[in-house]
């Protein structure tokens, strides 16, 4: 029996609206007891001064494995997740080939569990070979592990394969997620369309590119009773537009990623292709708009669209330099530095939307600190004041542009099922 | 007559207010440093006017010309300044570069740097990849135009005829008419233009004159009819079909119906408006023949203006010793 007792942390756990100072004893991978007292038989972790979390998760990251592995492998990708406090995550379909099938969803499930650092759960396409043309054998795909449906990367831009999606779907009860891009809108754009744009004369991204797309993605979820996710939603008008879909009860949640809450489209005056990212970055009052999605709940969750790139493909020119930017590493921070400091939000309403909420969007049994729950728990010192260093983070990837930014809070201890994964220093 | 001699005494060493090594938009120079280039260019332009002699100042300089984007007018004025100027040229596009087997454009550039360049001049499609050399490069840059974002020596060559015809800047309404959006020129000149006290009005089609432009400071006006009796000076920018992915305006026919400078509408303007076009024209689509040809225009002061302007451009970037 192996026993692991989190001692004089703070337990914070929006899923069984927990907020108190107590003992987390962990017995055999599973959260056995609260207020439990070192009795000399548990492993001891001191979280003295720390936040004890439900492991926290990530819906949208990029593994790049198969086919993209000179970005990011399923090993580097979720080492990055552990030091960045996450314990779970969903990668993307869009690899090479992409994940369209019970074999590929069995693969990365297999890889996952031999190198994997946390645990992965995979979104497969909604088209096969995400050509946005014929339904994937959607079934099939539940059957072998996928937790939700993307082609993420590109949107679902036929809005009849949409509906059927969204119909298919239903009778498994997972969630369509969709990037919500109208195309004729966005041409070539490589940054937000915004006074920025314009004194730069970069080909540029509407707003609206997005906003229609998200109206009819919550028309269609309305009309079949589907569930939609929205994935880095990131205009004023998109989140009016969910708000007043949820008033309406549709099946709508939404992610936004920290840098959409975090950088403005100014931050392209420098021509670093480390600030083109899909959507883009965009205007104050957008930014504004994300935080304000957040606080009135409008806005479920954070993920951070992890999207590692080699560098010799970013230090390009701006327009072939490839979209994204990695994220895993510094989402945490950037959630205490940017919305929890400012006290935009507490701390247990930031955790609901990096733990239960997203496990809720395409459930996981996780994102808990339930008695008889994974014993997935992140500890964090809410506190403490880091440098980002690109050069001692995990991913394979370095393409960040907050690389040298100050920031508050991190993860110290990690376990992923009851497995001390990261244990920063002696805690 | 000057000699090369008077020339060099009269420009002097190189001022300590100029502390740039590279030269990558107008945006960020001041009034000080845009009136010191073109002082300097005036001094050059009177070597061009008695016969375009050289002169010894950039003796054992090499420039090159790293040119991504087809240009003949842009390309031809730098090499001329370059030689003027004692300097070595040499020339690299694109078509005939290692581009192609799939080298980035940044090793190509380190590539040519390394077999001994002062200065590199450097024209791409895409905004920003200027700056991206500067950044990688241990030589001097200039942009010779970065897609749609600046064209600082074109903006220069621009406000430098102004000032030859009108003396200064200062209170002079300036329209810059037609594919505003789509033009590193009108960029440059806005950013010139202003700092040095004229009034900008910016002037075109509602898909290619962006509002937002008014946050700046520049005035916004669809109808050319409208401004035409309070302009001083008439910039008339070439349409680039080549940059539009959607067609911004019906036809060309239309387009020439609101927006050709023709003699009809250059009767409507003041007596003394000047006509600049920065080239390449297409006749009859920015400008009729007779206007650009007629007395107003002074689009040939502007070709010679090129050069003073990148003499003085270079000189400041590799003259000193």
């Amino acid at each position: 029996m192996s026993k692991l007792l989190i001692t004089n942390g703070r337990v914070i756990d929006p899923s069984q609206n927990m907020d108190r100072a107590t003992n987390l004893l962990v017995v055999d991978g599973r959260i056995a007891a609260y207020d439990a007292q070192p009795d000399g038989t548990a492993e001891a972790i001191d979280a003295q001064g720390c936040i004890v979390a439900p492991g926290l998760i990530d819906i949208h990251v990029h593994l790049r494995e198969p086919g993209g592995e000179d970005s990011e492998t399923i090993e580097t990708g979720t080492k990055a997740a552990v030091n960045g406090g996450f314990t779970s995550l969903a990668c993307m379909p869009n690899t090479d080939p992409p994940i369209d099938t019970k074999g590929t969803v069995e693969l990365i499930r297999q890889t996952a569990a031999q190198k994997g650092h946390c645990n992965v759960f995979v979104v497969a396409c909604v088209s096969q070979n995400r050509e946005g043309k014929q339904l994937a054998e959607i079934a099939q795909l539940v059957e072998a592990g996928a937790v939700g449906f993307s082609d993420d990367g590109t949107p679902v831009y036929d809005a009849e394969l949409m509906r059927r999606a969204f119909e298919y779907c239903l009778m498994f009860d997972k969630p369509v997620m969709n990037h919500a891009e109208v195309l004729e809108l966005s041409q070539n754009g490589v940054m937000h369309e915004g006074l920025a744009s314009l004194i730069l004369g970069l080909p540029a991204i509407p707003a609206a590119a997005e906003d229609v797309m998200v109206s009819r993605d919550i028309s269609l979820a309305e009309a079949t009773g589907g569930r939609l996710h929205i994935m880095h939603l990131s205009t004023v008008n998109g989140v009016e537009a969910l708000r007043r879909a949820k008033c309406r009860n549709v099946r709508v949640t939404a992610e936004v990623t920290p840098h959409h809450f975090t950088l403005t489209d100014d931050c392209l005056r420098t021509f670093d292709s480390n600030y083109k990212m899909n959507p883009p970055l965009r205007g104050q009052e957008h930014v504004d708009a994300m935080i304000a999605g957040l606080k009135d709940g409008t806005i479920d969750c954070i993920a951070c669209d992890h999207a590692p790139h080699p560098k010799e493909k970013k230090m390009q020119e701006l327009d072939r330099a490839p979209f994204g930017i990695t994220g895993l590493e510094t989402s945490l921070g950037l959630v205490v530095t940017k919305l929890i400091e400012p006290g935009h939000l507490d701390w247990p309403s930031a955790l609901a939307k990096m733990t239960i909420n997203p496990a809720r969007i395409v459930n996981l049994k996780k994102g808990t600190l339930q008695i008889g729950a994974d014993a997935d728990i992140t500890v964090i010192d809410p506190e403490v004041r880091w440098k980002v260093d690109p050069g001692k983070m995990c991913s394979k990837s370095s393409n960040t542009p907050f690389a040298g930014w100050d920031l508050k809070g991190r993860a110290e201890v990690v376990i992923v099922g009851g497995k001390v994964k990261l244990r920063r220093k002696q805690t | 007559m000057a000699t090369e001699t008077d020339i060099l005494q009269e420009l002097g060493s190189v001022p300590s207010l100029w502390t740039r090594r590279h030269l990558l938009g107008l945006e960020e120079l001041t009034a000080e440093e845009i009136t010191l280039i073109l002082d300097k260019a005036a001094i050059f332009r009177r070597v061009l006017d008695r016969g375009g002699r050289k002169i010894a100042a950039l003796t054992g300089k090499t420039c090159c010309n790293l040119f991504f984007e087809n240009s003949t007018r842009t390309k031809t004025s730098f090499s001329l300044a370059a030689r003027r100027l004692g300097a070595d040229t040499l020339d690299f596009t694109a078509s005939s570069s290692s581009l192609s087997k799939g080298e980035t454009f940044i090793d190509t550039a380190k590539n040519i740097e390394a077999m001994g360049v002062d200065v590199m001049i450097v024209r791409h499609q895409t905004p920003g990849s200027p700056h991206l050399l500067s950044q990688n490069l241990k030589c001097s840059v200039i942009n010779a135009g970065d897609g749609a974002h600046e064209h600082p020596t074109q903006g220069l060559l621009d406000i430098m005829t102004i000032r030859q015809h009108r003396g200064s800047l200062k209170g002079l309404t300036v329209a810059l008419v037609g594919d505003i959006l789509f033009s590193r020129t009108a960029r440059s000149n806005i950013w010139g233009l202003k700092k040095l006290g004229a009034h900008v009005i910016v002037c075109g089609p509602s898909t290619l004159v962006s509002r937002r432009w008014a946050e700046l400071g520049v005035e916004c006006c669809y109808s050319l009819d409208d401004i035409l009796p309070r302009v001083d000076v008439l910039n008339l920018l070439r349409i680039q079909f080549e940059r539009q992915a959607t067609r911004p305006f019906p036809s060309v026919r239309e387009y020439a119906h609101l927006y050709t400078m023709d003699s009809e509408r250059l009767a409507r303007a003041k007596p003394d408006v000047l006509i600049l076009a920065p080239g390449p024209i297409n006749r009859g689509v920015e400008v009729t023949p007779d206007v650009a040809d007629g007395p107003q225009s002074a689009i040939l002061d502007q070709v010679t203006n090129g050069v003073a302007v990148r003499m003085a451009v270079l000189w400041l970037m590799a003259g000193r010793t």
